[in-house]
């Protein structure tokens, strides 16, 4: 492993999906768990509000994610963006409805209107939560790319086993990641119904982890290289992690609990990157090795300029999502939102 | 199917639907933020409700705009990708900036924004509400920066083995005068389009007895900012034409159905003919404006599509190089006719606003509620000239739209995302104008207290 601007920005681009992951992942839980947790209107609105204020800065992890990728590694943006056609415009209209959902549903007093945008906002994290692992586990297991870099394959050959086992994954570790964080930041009975939600999930999780974990591990068997060690090992740790989330559970510690979440999304992430890298997007047809941080690249000076603005803004949106998080540290209650004596 | 004419109306709808919600949101988050710092500075209540009133249309707004914001992003690898791969190593780096710099911004500042009413001091507050209008226009320069280099590329150089444009001076990409122009018109017509917005709202409730004091303030600010703003963009608007006619000759010929060279050159107020063959009928020109239009000089030359063609055909090898003369032609005319109908109309409500009398002219309120579409089509009208005026470029003089788009999408793929954005977008419609509508009409409600302002704005 070399360390020059190509591996930089594959980490970096890998740290936006990490980012994005751990943000949105609990944004994804939140939304799908709506109907499960939030029994009537009143506990589904604390349930919006807890990620009211930050979803939409969330996102944007996605969004820069994307941008860097177009701009550091064109060659990657391009054919996984035009590859993984259908189930990237699925998630568009996804991301589509939940957004305008969340904006919405409390603007009309409707009960129509609002079980409408209810079902927006569990169609549009669910789907999400589901099709980013499917694309993640395609593209560390490899998908049919020809020499001039284009996909060769269709809509079914994205929906293999084991890239539906990794969407089964995500699906369930963000909702139990939402779950965690509703325990955090909800009030009672959210509060109460998110925490046994969560222990029940979590040993579900940690079977689907490991599954997907260890069939990662075989797939690499081929010509496994060092960073594919590295990628080992923090499976075993993300294994580790999962499980301490279900004994942490056991024993109420929520903040804990959520740390636990967040710390298996990262490294179960983290060993994808690890496993790909210095691939970033293998082909599985014979002859042609794919892409990787070298031919997919953008040209030194390209990487320099946006290493400059990495270093100079990355840092301060640290800062200000981090003091948006502060100010908003308190539970949501079923008080703040109705008329007193109606609680 | 011909995945390029698909991929083209899918660029196109995506981008002009888009395109509705982005300046209204950039030109309401500047009108709230100036709101909130009145408020802020006066404690007077009714600048309280008139920030609450005008910040609620501009959440409903802001939230379509974010969202139709992705498809954006995602649309050039999805059916663009040759495009992108031809371009990345430029294109990538403004984009990624713009997210960096400015989506995290305006997206973090405006939860802070709804859900901090309590949680803030005011005057942080009001810190929140400029952020999120700061992130908004910086985030308009670096897309339009992205834009301008399809436009007018600069600081590159074509490696023939990669098959690519490659950058070599990120400074002369940023410095790119296209960018420039394209932003400070941008930025006018945003705030002239969220004055508009206002303007009529106010109109609508000042027709209603009684007036509330917040819409007749309303009214004034917004018949000052649609005077000051609709000038900004006619200035803006002539230098942009006078780079255009510089970097790209052609786009400035098509505007003007313009065939043979003149000098000087006279604008053509509207013609009636074939257009787009050249054979109009009825011509009726004033001597001499496009000279000054093209060049800011009377009797200066201004080159005709016909010579235009064969100097392309000459350099870039047999073609079509004309875009569509008359679409062009006529977009052009309407965005220029409804600027100055604006400036007449902000002039008036300033006239009106100076002698007291803007709720006892029924006739103006009438015109200023008509005018509502106004400033949106015309925004529609020059994206038209500015990207179907320079086809069949993508990026000007080096890529053709057609050698743009993914090789590896079929024509009934792209069909059928554009039919699912279409049905999609279709319905936010709807969703949006029944609650611009319903909250447009529901007036300022007596909530003085930041507390009552929390609990409307949050979900």
């Amino acid at each position: 492993m070399e360390f020059d601007l190509n591996t930089l920005w594959f980490f970096l681009i890998a740290f936006m999906w990490i980012g994005y992951f751990f943000l949105e992942g609990f944004d994804f839980g939140v939304g799908i768990l709506l109907p499960i947790i939030g029994k009537d209107d009143l506990d589904r609105r604390v349930m919006v509000n807890t990620i009211g204020p930050v979803w939409d800065g969330n996102e944007v992890w996605l969004i820069v994610a994307g941008g860097a990728t177009f701009a550091a590694f064109p060659e990657w943006y391009a054919t996984l963006f035009s590859g993984f056609y259908l189930p990237l415009f699925l998630i568009l209209v996804a991301l589509i409805m939940r957004g305008v959902a969340f904006e919405y549903r409390s603007k009309d007093d409707n009960p129509r209107w609002r079980a409408r945008w209810d079902r927006a906002i569990v169609f549009g994290s669910a789907v999400p939560a589901l099709l980013w692992g499917v694309a993640f586990a395609n593209i560390v297991r490899g998908v049919p790319i020809d020499a001039a870099n284009e996909y060769t394959g269709n809509l079914l050959t994205l929906l293999n086993p084991y890239a539906l086992l990794g969407g089964l994954t995500t699906l369930l570790l963000f909702t139990l990641h939402g779950a965690v964080f509703l325990t955090l930041k909800a009030g009672d009975p959210v509060r109460s119904r998110a925490r046994q939600v969560a222990s029940r999930l979590g040993i579900p999780v940690a079977a689907l982890g490991l599954a997907f974990l260890v069939w990662t591990w075989v797939n690499s068997s081929p010509a496994r290289d060092g960073t594919d060690l590295v990628a080992g090992v923090l499976s075993v740790l993300a294994a580790l992690a999962a499980v301490s989330v279900i004994l942490l559970l056991r024993r109420g510690a929520e903040g804990w609990s959520f740390v636990g979440t967040g710390l298996v999304i990262l490294l179960v992430t983290a060993a994808l990157f690890f496993y790909l890298y210095p691939a970033v997007m293998p082909s599985t047809t014979a002859g042609v090795a794919g892409l990787d941080i070298y031919n997919a690249s953008a040209t030194p000076t390209a990487l320099r300029v946006m290493s400059v603005a990495a270093l100079v803004f990355t840092p301060l949106v640290i800062a200000y999502q981090g003091w948006s998080y502060w100010v908003f540290r308190q539970r949501v209650t079923r008080e703040q939102f109705a008329p007193p004596g109606k609680v | 199917m011909d995945a390029l004419a698909v991929a083209r109306w899918q660029f196109g709808i995506t981008t002009v639907y888009h395109f509705l919600f982005v300046p209204l949101t950039i030109g309401l988050a500047l009108l709230v933020a100036i709101m909130e710092t009145f408020y802020v500075r006066t404690r007077d209540p009714r600048f309280l409700r008139a920030t609450k009133f005008w910040g609620k249309l501009f959440l409903i707004n802001f939230v379509v705009g974010v969202v139709t914001g992705i498809v954006q992003e995602f649309q050039f690898g999805m059916n663009w990708s040759s495009y992108s791969r031809f371009v990345g190593d430029i294109f990538g780096a403004p984009l990624a900036i713009e997210g960096l710099a400015a989506f995290f911004l305006e997206s973090t500042f405006i939860g802070l924004w709804v859900f901090g009413w309590k949680r803030l001091s005011p005057r942080m507050h009001l810190f929140t509400a400029w952020m999120v209008s700061f992130g908004t226009t910086v985030s308009a320069f670096w897309i339009l920066a992205a834009n301008a280099w399809m436009q007018n590329p600069v600081g590159y150089r074509i490696n023939p083995e990669a098959g690519r444009a490659e950058l070599v001076s990120f400074l002369e990409v940023v410095t790119n005068e296209v960018a420039w122009v394209h932003f400070a018109h941008t930025i006018a017509v945003s705030v002239l389009t969220a004055g508009v917005l206002m303007l009529a709202v106010a109109a609508w409730h000042l027709r209603r007895d009684p007036p509330d004091p917040v819409f007749r303030f309303s009214a004034v600010l917004a018949s000052v900012v649609i005077l000051v703003s609709a000038l900004a963009s006619g200035v803006t608007g002539h230098w942009q034409g006078q780079v255009m006619t510089r970097v790209q000759p052609m786009k400035m010929a098509a505007a003007e159905a313009l065939w043979e060279t003149e000098q000087p050159a006279s604008f053509s107020l509207f013609a009636i003919g074939d257009i787009e063959n050249g054979r109009n009928r009825i011509n009726l020109r004033v001597p001499g404006a496009l000279s000054f239009l093209a060049t800011n000089s009377w009797d200066a030359e201004v080159l005709g599509i016909n010579p235009l063609q064969a100097e392309f055909e000459e350099k870039y090898g047999p073609g079509n190089y004309i875009p569509p003369v008359g679409t062009v032609y006529w977009s052009f005319r309407l965005m220029v006719g409804i600027g100055f109908f604006l400036i007449a109309l902000g002039g008036w409500g300033c006239y009106l606003a100076y002698r007291k009398r803007m709720e006892r002219s029924p006739r103006f309120l009438r015109i200023a509620l008509w005018a509502l579409p106004l400033p949106f089509l015309a925004n529609i009208f020059g994206w038209i000239v500015t990207e179907i005026g320079r086809q069949p470029w993508v990026v000007y003089g080096e890529l053709l739209v057609a050698d743009g788009v993914s090789p590896s999408v079929s024509g009934v793929e792209v069909l059928l995302t554009l039919i699912g954005f279409t049905v999609v977008y279709g319905v936010l419609t709807a969703v949006n104008v029944y609650l611009m509508t319903k909250y447009a009409r529901a007036g300022t409600t007596d909530e003085s207290s930041a507390d009552q302002v929390a609990a409307a704005l949050a979900y």
